[in-house]
């Protein structure tokens, strides 16, 4: 290169980290004079799925910039727990992530359990296993059904997801009392038994729902706009989704084979045969594709559960004192894999029947990080999308 | 996983029994994590949970030699806890705490080697006004950006917004009475 030409090349910008958080350069692309545009989408946008904002940069149609923004529906969940008793804050668990209430009440009880070292009877891990696999497939089928919604696909597919996830919630009203607040798990079990008549129920929505997943799919999968709309959309590097803490579906569709069933073999998982499905790309589709191909996974291990499920037995641990409970001195972190990534409570016991701390790590919140790496010059009608396959509920993110 | 090669790298560190953890001095933390994330060893690639506690200062009653009791003070603190896993060799976890004085707490920020923690250390700015040292983009995540306080800290005061109600009692009654008009002199 000669001397002339090397001179009028500008100094290299200083290297970004490939990990860390990035600075984007926010120019206008053409020579036109056009300037950019900066909108708040949301927190009353029907497709921001609650109260949740994006300040978003727009070139023409290209997103080049964006922030969330959200804390809309912040309560303080943390503190309220830390002024409630250990039981008392788990009706608020159902609160954080309303569509998966069993799995956030495990979560807790799973935290609790690891830190006043309790036991849980069979019979009550089974039970548990049900629930959590049902309130997968209930958050998973909606999911799909909110996210094709916001494709532009209006009713159809969402309705089909909520006759099916009304067929299962009608299961829990039977157990728990309650549709979507069910508040069923208790330190070393659950609150109430299931009877014969239950399990009936759950085996014929089992058994059925092969069948609805079957139609939905022939409905979806192939479908040509799904397709264009959501390939090579919003793509996730395995690195990036790695160094940023994503979990859950999100995760597994950028290839990583890392689900806390598997690793961590909580409650009695590893008694069950099923497999991790793992996407290619890390695009929409994967993670549409993921969340379908687990929903099969989880009929699997409902299938096995039910076949497995113990004749007799206590479905609570009956030395777990429900008045009075007050774990020894010490903290604890525990995890599951909810539907959503992975759930975590950290709890620090003084020894109080109050927890000293108590915090939630939440998915759906830490799942947002890399929001903005993803939407970067996508057209703005993508970021609908790509926020919907992120699969966020503001109640978790907000607390 | 062999975690006495933490102490034995970095000999500030030390091992708490009760909390089963890993108590790092502030100016050590982000050797300690190049460590978990480079060492064959540990290969932790993933930054799971950060939460900050806040530890108020307390009396402790210490026995002397001759079996007297005096009362030692001991200052109070907030801490910063991680927990690290590895997705690569699927181990973990390795907990750290990272302690600082309440008046000016600083933490060096992990979310340049971890980009987990960047919203995590946003809200644990954001509640127990921790400033992370080198975090990209601190600000507020979850109140306003124009609250003052830092509400999970156990001795803050949640401020009197009194809302009437028809039949106060209790503390309520006491705050009630507060903004209740004065008699007449």
């Amino acid at each position: 290169m000669s001397p002339l030409f090397s001179e009028s090349v500008e100094p290299a910008a200083a290297e970004q980290p490939l990990y860390g958080p990035r600075s984007y350069q926010v120019m206008s692309g053409n020579d036109l004079g056009s300037q950019l545009l900066e909108i708040s989408m949301g927190p009353q946008h029907p497709s921001t799925h609650g109260v949740f904002r994006m300040d978003v940069v727009l070139d023409g149609e290209e997103v080049v910039k964006l922030k969330p923004v959200f804390g809309y529906l912040h309560r303080n969940h943390e503190q309220i727990a830390e002024k409630a008793s250990y039981l008392g804050s788990m009706p608020y668990t159902d609160r954080l992530d309303y569509f998966c209430s069993m799995t956030n009440n495990w979560a807790y009880a799973h935290a609790v359990e690891k830190l006043a070292g309790i036991e849980v009877p069979e019979r009550a891990q089974y039970i548990r296993i049900l629930m959590a696999e049902l309130t997968r497939l209930v958050n998973h089928t909606c999911l799909i059904g909110f996210m094709v919604n916001d494709l532009g696909a209006l009713g159809t597919p969402l309705i089909y997801a909520f006759r099916e996830r009304e067929k299962i919630l009608d299961i829990f009203e039977a157990i728990a009392g309650s549709r979507m607040m069910c508040n069923y798990m208790r330190f070393g079990g659950v609150r109430v038994d299931l009877t014969p008549a239950m399990l009936k129920s759950i085996t014929e929505v089992v058994d059925r729902y092969p069948y609805f997943l079957d139609e939905f799919e022939t409905l979806l999968t192939a479908n040509e706009i799904l397709m264009t709309r959501c390939q090579g959309v919003g793509v996730l590097s395995k690195e990036l989704a790695i160094n940023s803490g994503i979990t859950g579906p999100m995760l597994r569709a950028s290839g990583v084979d890392y689900d806390i069933r598997k690793v961590d073999k909580y409650g009695i998982y590893d008694r069950f045969d099923f497999r991790v499905p793992l996407g290619d790309h890390g695009d929409v589709y994967d993670r549409y594709m993921v969340r379908v191909l687990e929903m099969r996974e989880s009929v699997k291990i409902l299938k096995q559960a039910l076949k497995q499920f113990p004749q007799g037995g206590d479905f609570i641990n009956p030395n777990v004192k429900l008045r009075n409970f007050r774990p020894k001195a010490g903290e604890a972190y525990g995890r599951i894999e909810s539907p959503k990534g992975e759930l975590g409570f950290y709890l620090v016991s003084t020894g109080g029947t109050m927890p000293y701390r108590y915090h939630v790590r939440a998915p759906s919140f830490i799942n947002l990080t890399i929001l903005e790496d993803m939407c970067i010059g996508q057209k703005v009608a993508d970021v609908i999308v790509i926020l919907g396959a992120v699969d966020i509920v503001l109640g978790e993110v907000d607390r | 996983m062999n975690t006495a090669i933490i102490t034995q790298n970095v000999p500030k560190v030390v091992w708490e029994e009760l909390s089963q953890s890993f108590v790092v001095p502030t100016s050590d933390l982000i050797e300690v994590v190049h460590l978990l994330k480079d060492h064959a060893e540990f290969e932790m690639d993933y930054v799971s949970n950060v939460a900050g506690v806040d530890w108020l200062a307390r009396k402790e009653k210490v026995k002397n030699a001759d079996g007297t009791e005096t009362e030692v003070e001991k200052p109070g603190y907030l801490e910063v806890v991680y927990h690290f896993y590895s997705m690569k060799r699927k181990h973990g976890p390795v907990a750290l705490r990272c302690r600082t004085n309440r008046e000016n707490p600083i933490v060096p920020s992990i979310t340049p080697v971890f980009r987990g923690a960047e919203f995590q250390e946003r809200e644990i700015y954001d509640l127990y006004g921790i400033q992370f040292s080198g975090h990209p983009d601190l600000r507020r995540i979850l109140m306003w950006d124009e609250f003052k306080d830092f509400p999970m800290r156990k001795d803050y005061k949640e401020p009197d917004d009194y809302e009437w109600e028809p039949t106060p009692h209790d503390e309520v009654l006491e705050k009630a009475q507060t903004h209740y008009a004065k008699p007449n002199p």
